[in-house]
């Protein structure tokens, strides 16, 4: 947990003239599970989006200052590139639904017109559904389509699919709100096996969430960055006021 | 019960039974029509109809080969023009739905559709036909191909409207370019809205005339070259059911039907097909 894998340099993004984003600085660790959390409207997807270069994609939409992947300026790279070390799983679970189980594991090998021996397919896909503890549920089904599951074993599959393209660093886009309890607790379990090889951004309005699964919480409100620390100490003994209201639920 | 309330109730029966008998009243007129059709028609179509070419006023046995080979080849060439061109429009359309460019475009695409077809015909007579100094089953195709275009445009555009751009986020976070998130993710799918589009305007356009007086003109001989005049099935329609000779009018008959069936295949083909490829979102 040394090393700065993440770092947001003055990063400010907007959508036409509504400044969301509001010069943040942080530097994200290695192999380490962070928790964006903040009020619905302060900012989280938006700055999450940034970071792999999704922002950009919404008409209207600019960031400026800089990102930083292992200190290279993403701006700098190619925005393929960056998604294919930065891979994202979004609120709703969005498995490609023309595609089966199996298809939509390697579903960034295949669509991108890479070609594999099967047996490195069949590796991957194996390896991948087993790091999401999906592999016993649905290995007797690969060639049912992603849709035939359930919300909550869709959303596992979503991080199968962005674990197989061995990314460095995973963004999650409070990846559990659309799920029920159990399945949540599912997905949860999962971040302490992840972040072993990866480094998780994960974006919850849910404070107990935060405080479970992540080793340093960043706190948002109104686009800035208010507070960023080890999580014990976060949710202990918070500096800023805003963060101790929000801690508290005097807002949410 | 209040006579009110009764009264209420007998208002409602009687404006339901309204809308059954006026839903009723429009299937009607498609009845008529294929009984009658059919039943002036079918008689004359045999082997010998489907397989011979027109025979001289007087001798029996002629056919419709000439026409139904045509007709096919006309279509043919229509769809291969218009249907690239339309999806890739369409794709345009969804994908840049905000741009000025879509919205001129879009404009443009549904005027087009409300051109008559009788205008789009003289348009690719003074534009093709005059130039290349006589008709030719090619002009005939790119004035069918003009009509289908705006439906194939709004059909492929209306249908990948419908995709969640949940589907389109998903292909850009695993780092797919702009092409491979549309050829493999949008299109495969919006697959079944979007063949139901190039089916239906195939339906639409079968059956169209009036373009075709100016451009394909007709052919009394067997012809596979687009550069000449060919002979479709609207075609020997037009010219045999206005002819003094009963024989003549037989064909006529015979020859719409076919039409008649053709249309009505394509249609339920479509419904087929299109439910069996439809992707579950
Ligand atoms: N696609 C968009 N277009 C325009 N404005 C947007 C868009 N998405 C978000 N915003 C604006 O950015 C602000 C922050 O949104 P967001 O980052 O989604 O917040 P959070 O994820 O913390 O709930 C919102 O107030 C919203 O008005
Ligand atoms: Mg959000």
């Amino acid at each position: 947990m040394e090393s700065t894998i993440v770092k947001a340099v003055n990063y400010n993004s907007y959508f036409g003239a509504n400044h969301v984003v509001k010069d943040v600085n942080i530097e994200i660790p290695k192999n380490a599970a962070i928790a964006v959390m903040g009020p619905s409207g302060c900012g989280k997807t938006t700055f999450l989006r940034g970071i792999n270069r999704m922002h950009e994609l919404i008409p209207g939409a600019t960031a400026k200052g800089q990102i930083l992947l292992n200190g290279t300026d993403v701006m700098e790279m190619h925005p393929i590139f960056v998604r294919l070390k930065i891979g994202m799983v979004f609120q709703r679970p969005n498995p490609f639904p023309n595609l089966s189980i199996y298809d939509n594991v390697i579903a960034g090998y295949k669509l991108n017109g890479i070609s594999l021996p099967k047996s490195e397919r069949d590796r991957i896909v194996e390896h991948s559904l087993s790091r999401v503890a999906l592999w016993g549920e649905v290995k007797d089904s690969l060639t049912k389509k992603g849709t035939f599951l359930s919300g909550g074993q869709q959303q596992r599959l979503c991080i199968a699919r962005a674990v197989a393209m061995e990314p460095e660093v995973l963004l999650f886009d409070e990846p559990t709100s659309a799920l029920d309890p159990i399945s949540t607790s599912k997905v949860e379990e999962l971040f302490h096996e992840l972040k072993k090889n990866y480094t998780l951004i994960i974006v919850t309005h849910n404070m107990q969430q935060a405080a479970r699964v992540s080793d340093k919480t960043a706190f948002f409100y109104m686009g800035e960055l208010v507070e960023f620390d080890d999580t014990k100490n976060m949710f202990t003994n918070p500096k800023d006021t805003r963060t101790q209201n929000y801690i508290t639920g005097r807002f949410s | 019960m209040s006579v009110q309330v009764k009264y209420r109730i007998g208002k409602s029966i009687a404006f339901q039974g309204l809308t059954i008998l006026l839903s009723v009243l429009c299937v009607v007129p498609l009845i008529f029509i294929l009984v009658y059709i059919i039943k002036a028609g079918v008689t004359k179509i045999n082997w010998n109809f489907l397989t011979n070419l027109p025979k001289p006023v007087g001798e029996t046995g002629g056919g419709i080969k000439n026409a139904l080979l045509g007709s096919v080849e006309v279509i043919a060439l229509s769809t291969i023009i218009a249907v690239p061109v339309g999806i890739l429009c369409g794709i345009y359309l969804s994908e840049y739905k905000q741009s000025k460019l879509a919205y001129w475009t879009r404009l443009s695409v549904d005027i087009l559709q409300g051109v008559p077809s009788i205008v789009i015909g003289i348009i690719a007579y003074f534009w093709i036909v005059k130039p290349m100094g006589h008709f030719s089953a090619i002009s005939g195709s790119i004035a069918l191909a003009i009509m289908m275009l705006p439906i194939v445009v709004r059909s492929t555009e209306e249908t990948l409207l419908l995709l969640p751009d949940s589907l389109r986020e998903a292909g850009y976070a695993l780092g797919m370019p702009f092409h491979r998130v549309v050829l493999k993710v949008i299109i495969p799918c919006g697959f079944s809205g979007i063949l139901s589009g190039v089916m239906l305007s195939v339906a639409r356009i079968t059956g169209e005339t009036a373009p075709l007086l100016f451009t394909a003109f007709g052919n009394p001989y067997l012809s596979f070259d687009i550069g000449q005049p060919m002979q479709t099935l609207p075609l020997i329609i037009f010219n045999y059911a206005t002819s003094p000779y009963n024989d003549w009018h037989d064909l006529a008959w015979g020859a719409s039907c076919i039409l008649l069936l053709w249309v009505l295949l394509l249609n339920i083909l479509t419904k087929v097909i299109s439910a069996k490829w439809k992707v579950q979102l």
